[in-house]
């Protein structure tokens, strides 16, 4: 059976980040970085109605305009364009002046139709259908255990919330986009990817060419979130335009563009019910949640995990629960997989029903959730974790914190799966000079995975990560996953794992020396003479697992005057299995609470339910964290080396935003329900002005 | 706005931005529009240029790099795309997310903000040219130490930003520094650490909170 080494050199310490030198020069290149040879300029024409039949689209006029070589529809003949922002055509210049121009010179003849944006219009049976087949709001689906109805009565304490998140847009820096190549020898495609086999995959039977006729590299890419497993319809348009303009194109989206059509976090609106014995024992738990994924419907998301369900009541154990989740479909773009789906709106609504819940009974809400949860991991977490917050002595009772300013704090757990994937192989050439490259077939999304690769290589050779070439990114290496799911570290480390063992085991029976690690390294290299060796390996079990605890806790200070929320400081502490590279890991936590901290606080897809467009398209309006909103952050990292190497990026991020929304019911003493946490709605709970969700029923 | 000129906006009044205009535009405001604009053409008959391509030579990193433009290009595409120097990332293209940061006379400016033509005559430095002789800036370095990036994309208009902070300020404030990054976003959440690594170069360094537990 296959183990970690207990004494390491470098697993478990921190290696610099391999790539930094190159992306702190501007030496990497990502996808929109690509100069392939007499490549063109791509761009999309979008529809402009949120919902339309388009009977022709003429594209002559474009095709005049000076430079451009290739414009195409995304479908022949007739069809119907179901939010605004929708592909209609797309063109290729030898300028992005010419594009421009062209786009403007497309035609298109529409017939508008009624469309519905809204969740709460989609619900209603009238409501303009997205889908003519189907009515907008799904049947819903419906999980009973024991017997709720007569649950409630036997409680001693019972609270209802109304709790609601809104569509978080995923906004990489760097948009959705490729370069292709499609020659006679076939396509070529540098893809801004998180999956460069499903991007093959997705071309070759897009553009129906033979899987081995595709290959795609993913070099560097400017982040993704879940939002980038497939070529998407702009990595389609791209390869159509190139065959058409004999060059290659690159088709890198507007930001525009992306807060349009390549995905985001569906909504939820959760009516809850949350029951308790005196002693904060849960005894019944109902939910009622409704939300959208956009036209999808919760059916078709790409990437998977973008539908509106979610685990509820998330982590706890209740007797006795009801549960029913309704997707509205409406005329937007389509959700896809978001960094932990499901979760970070479970963790909000049932958090903050803990909380709520813990006020009526008078308990301390850290109090409810020793009570009631039942993971282990989570426990000794939360202990730590309040130990070094100060969780005691800060704990106020809500609205207790004088002043106009007032502080508050709260906490929140989080759970994910994760996992290695099994399918994951690598392989290594071996030099006789000693140099060593190891080829895999996943790609570095900027959590690290090239440096883990060279942690784990290095640790079982008895190298340096730096004598470790890393090369990955490219459909002609060794089959990978794509980076999802938050498997990317517990499917490589194995696999380098085996991969060093393989090497080991040629280079030990070809050289003659029997332990050629470290300071035999060389000797047993030059033993190789002319040819170098070549090893393969895969995944190998018993050296990851699936399953991560973690949880956080924020201070705020909301300004009762002006309803701003700052937030002073995060606690995380999380279950990171055996680390692999801590500083890369650190990174990867932060990461997730920034994000959370902008679900809390900032983001929000807005949309016009007149006219059915996106009104913030762009980073002005949808707001993101910036340097000057980052809090003080503390990390705790729970190293279980026993347990083997498991995945953090989205346990990170689920936690924060259900952490932040109840230190801001502990400062101001009333519960704003509804994310972000924006300074109107600080200003509404606290009656000062309307409240800006009153309508909602 | 200082309280000794009422009527002044920004850093000019309204009596020097008039002269800037000149005599003919401030006449002719008083007139119809049509008859400004004529003014407006006759005055800058002489350099008005395109709309075609015209040649444009700017200094990028010490080095002339001379292009062939339509005067509608800006700053940014004419690096990205009219030349190899990719360092300087699109991520908007409308001033709001700051990946295309470049230093302009040594003040850090979007890129996508400039036309190409107005940069002409200035000195643009790009991420590409923050390495002196083969050695990384104090900077680059801090950012590779801490690790102060993640996918790398908005990394070169953050570096941009701090090199700019360094060169009319040596040891800055953390709040001077969340002021100097105020344009330029980040999606992995690598702030923490670029604070750690500024702060580092500033010459007073934090130490990082983490602490790593058996479970």
């Amino acid at each position: 059976m296959a183990s970690w080494p207990t004494e390491t050199k470098y697993i478990s310490h921190s290696t610099l980040r391999i790539d930094a030198p190159a992306k702190v020069t501007g030496r990497a290149r990502y996808a929109s970085d690509i100069q392939a040879e007499g490549w063109l300029y791509g761009m999309i024409l979008r529809s402009k109605w949120a919902a339309a039949k388009i009977t022709a689209i003429n594209l002559e006029k474009a095709l005049k305009i000076p430079g451009i070589k290739a414009a195409v529809t995304v479908r022949d003949g007739e069809m119907t364009a179901r939010y605004y922002g929708e592909e209609l055509a797309a063109v290729a210049g030898a300028t992005k002046q010419a594009c421009l121009d062209a786009l403007r010179a497309i035609e298109v003849t529409a017939t508008p139709l009624p469309h519905v944006v809204h969740e709460t219009e989609g619900l209603k049976e009238d409501s303009p259908r997205v889908w003519a087949e189907k009515a907008n709001a799904s049947p819903g689906r419906q999980t009973d255990k024991g017997d709720v109805d007569a649950a409630f009565p036997e409680c001693d304490a019972v609270i209802e919330g109304f709790y609601t998140t809104p569509v978080q847009i995923h906004h990489p820096m760097e948009t959705h986009g490729n370069t292709v190549s499609w020659t006679d020898e076939g396509v070529t495609a540098w893809a801004s990817t998180q999956g460069i086999s499903s991007v093959r995959d997705g071309l070759a039977g897009g553009l129906q060419l033979e899987q081995s006729q595709v290959r795609v590299i993913t070099e560097y890419m400017g982040g993704g979130f879940g939002a980038k497993f497939g070529p998407g319809v702009e990595g389609l348009l791209a390869a159509r335009l190139s065959k058409a303009a004999k060059a290659p194109v690159r088709l890198m989206l507007t930001r525009f563009d992306q807060s349009l059509a390549v995905g985001n976090r569906p909504s939820s609106f959760q009516k809850i019910k949350l029951g308790a014995k005196s002693d904060g024992t849960l005894h019944a738990f109902q939910l009622e949640n409704y939300g959208t994924a956009g036209i999808g419907g919760g059916g078709s998301s790409e990437g998977g995990g973008g539908g509106v369900n979610f685990p509820a009541p998330y982590i706890y154990k209740v007797p006795n629960v009801r549960v029913r989740h309704t997707d509205v479909a409406v005329n937007a773009g389509s959700a896809r997989a978001f960094r932990a789906p499901g979760n970070p709106p479970a963790s909000f609504g049932m958090e903050s029903a803990m909380d709520d819940l813990a006020v009526k009974l008078g308990m301390d809400p850290l109090e409810l959730r020793l009570k009631n949860d039942p993971n282990k991991t989570r426990q000794h977490e939360y202990k730590v974790g309040a130990e070094r917050f100060g969780w005691k002595q800060k704990y106020q009772k809500p609205g207790a914190s004088p002043g106009p300013i007032k502080t508050g704090i709260g906490c929140a757990g989080a759970n994910w799966g994760g996992g290695g994937n099994k399918r994951t192989q690598g392989e290594a050439q071996i030099n006789p000079d000693g140099s060593i490259e190891l080829r895999m077939g996943v790609q570095d999304l900027g959590t690290g995975t090239r440096t883990v690769i060279a942690v784990v290589a290095a640790e079982m050779l008895g190298l340096a990560p730096d004598q470790i070439t890393v090369k990955v990114g490219d459909t002609r290496f060794p089959p990978g996953p794509g980076s999802g799911g938050s498997t990317t570290c517990a499917s490589v480390a194995p696999t380098v794992y085996s991969v060093c063992q393989e090497a080991l085991q040629q280079l030990q029976m070809q050289s003659g020396i029997a332990d050629a690690r470290g300071s035999n390294w060389f000797d047993a290299c030059k033993k190789l003479g002319a040819t170098p060796i070549t090893v393969h390996g895969k995944w190998e079990q018993g050296l990851s697992s699936s399953g991560a605890g973690g949880v956080q806790f924020a201070e705020v200070a909301v300004d009762t005057e002006t309803g701003l929320v700052t937030v002073k400081k995060i606690v995380g502490a999380h279950d990171c299995g055996l680390i692999v590279n801590q500083i890369t890991l650190e990174s990867q936590i932060n990461g997730g609470i920034i994000i959370g901290m902008g679900y809390a606080l900032y983001e929000e897809r807005v949309m016009d339910g007149f006219s059915g467009v996106v009104i913030n398209p762009n980073l002005e309006t949808y707001k993101l964290p910036g340097l000057a909103d980052i809090p003080e952050i503390e990390l705790i990292l729970v190293n279980m080396p026993e347990r083997g190497v498991i995945g953090i990026g989205e346990p990170a991020t689920i936690p924060t935003a259900a952490a932040i929304g109840n230190a801001v019911a502990n400062a101001i003493g009333v519960r704003v329900s509804s994310l972000p946490i924006t300074p109107a709605k600080v200003l509404a709970a606290l009656d000062q002005v309307p409240s800006p969700i009153a309508m909602i029923p | 706005m200082s309280d000794s000129n009422p009527e002044g906006f920004g850093v000019q009044s309204r009596r020097t931005f008039f002269k800037s205009v000149g005599t003919a535009a401030v006449t002719a405001a008083t007139a119809n529009a049509k008859s400004v604009a004529a003014e407006l053409e006759k005055a800058n008959a002489e350099k008005l240029v395109g709309p075609g391509a015209i040649s444009v030579t700017l200094k990028v990193n010490n080095q002339p790099l001379h292009l062939q433009l339509e005067p509608r290009v800006t700053l940014l595409d004419a690096l990205r795309n009219y030349s190899s120097l990719t360092g300087a990332k699109e991520g908007c293209d409308r001033a709001s997310c700051g990946a295309c940061t470049v230093l302009f006379d040594g003040k850090p400016i979007y890129g996508c903000q400039k036309l190409a033509i107005e940069a002409q005559g200035h000195d643009i430095t790009t991420v590409e040219g923050l390495e002196q002789s083969g050695e990384l800036s104090d900077i680059q370095k801090a950012f590779i130490e801490k690790d102060a990036l993640m996918c790398g994309y908005c990394t070169p208009g953050f570096l941009m930003s701090l090199t700019g902070l360094f060169e009319a300020n040596p040891h800055p404030t953390a709040d001077e520094i969340r002021h100097a990054c105020a344009g330029n976003i980040c999606r992995c959440g690598t702030q923490p650490h670029i604070m750690q690594a500024a702060l580092q170069v500033a010459g007073t360094p934090i130490a990082s909170k983490t602490e790593v537990i058996h479970g």
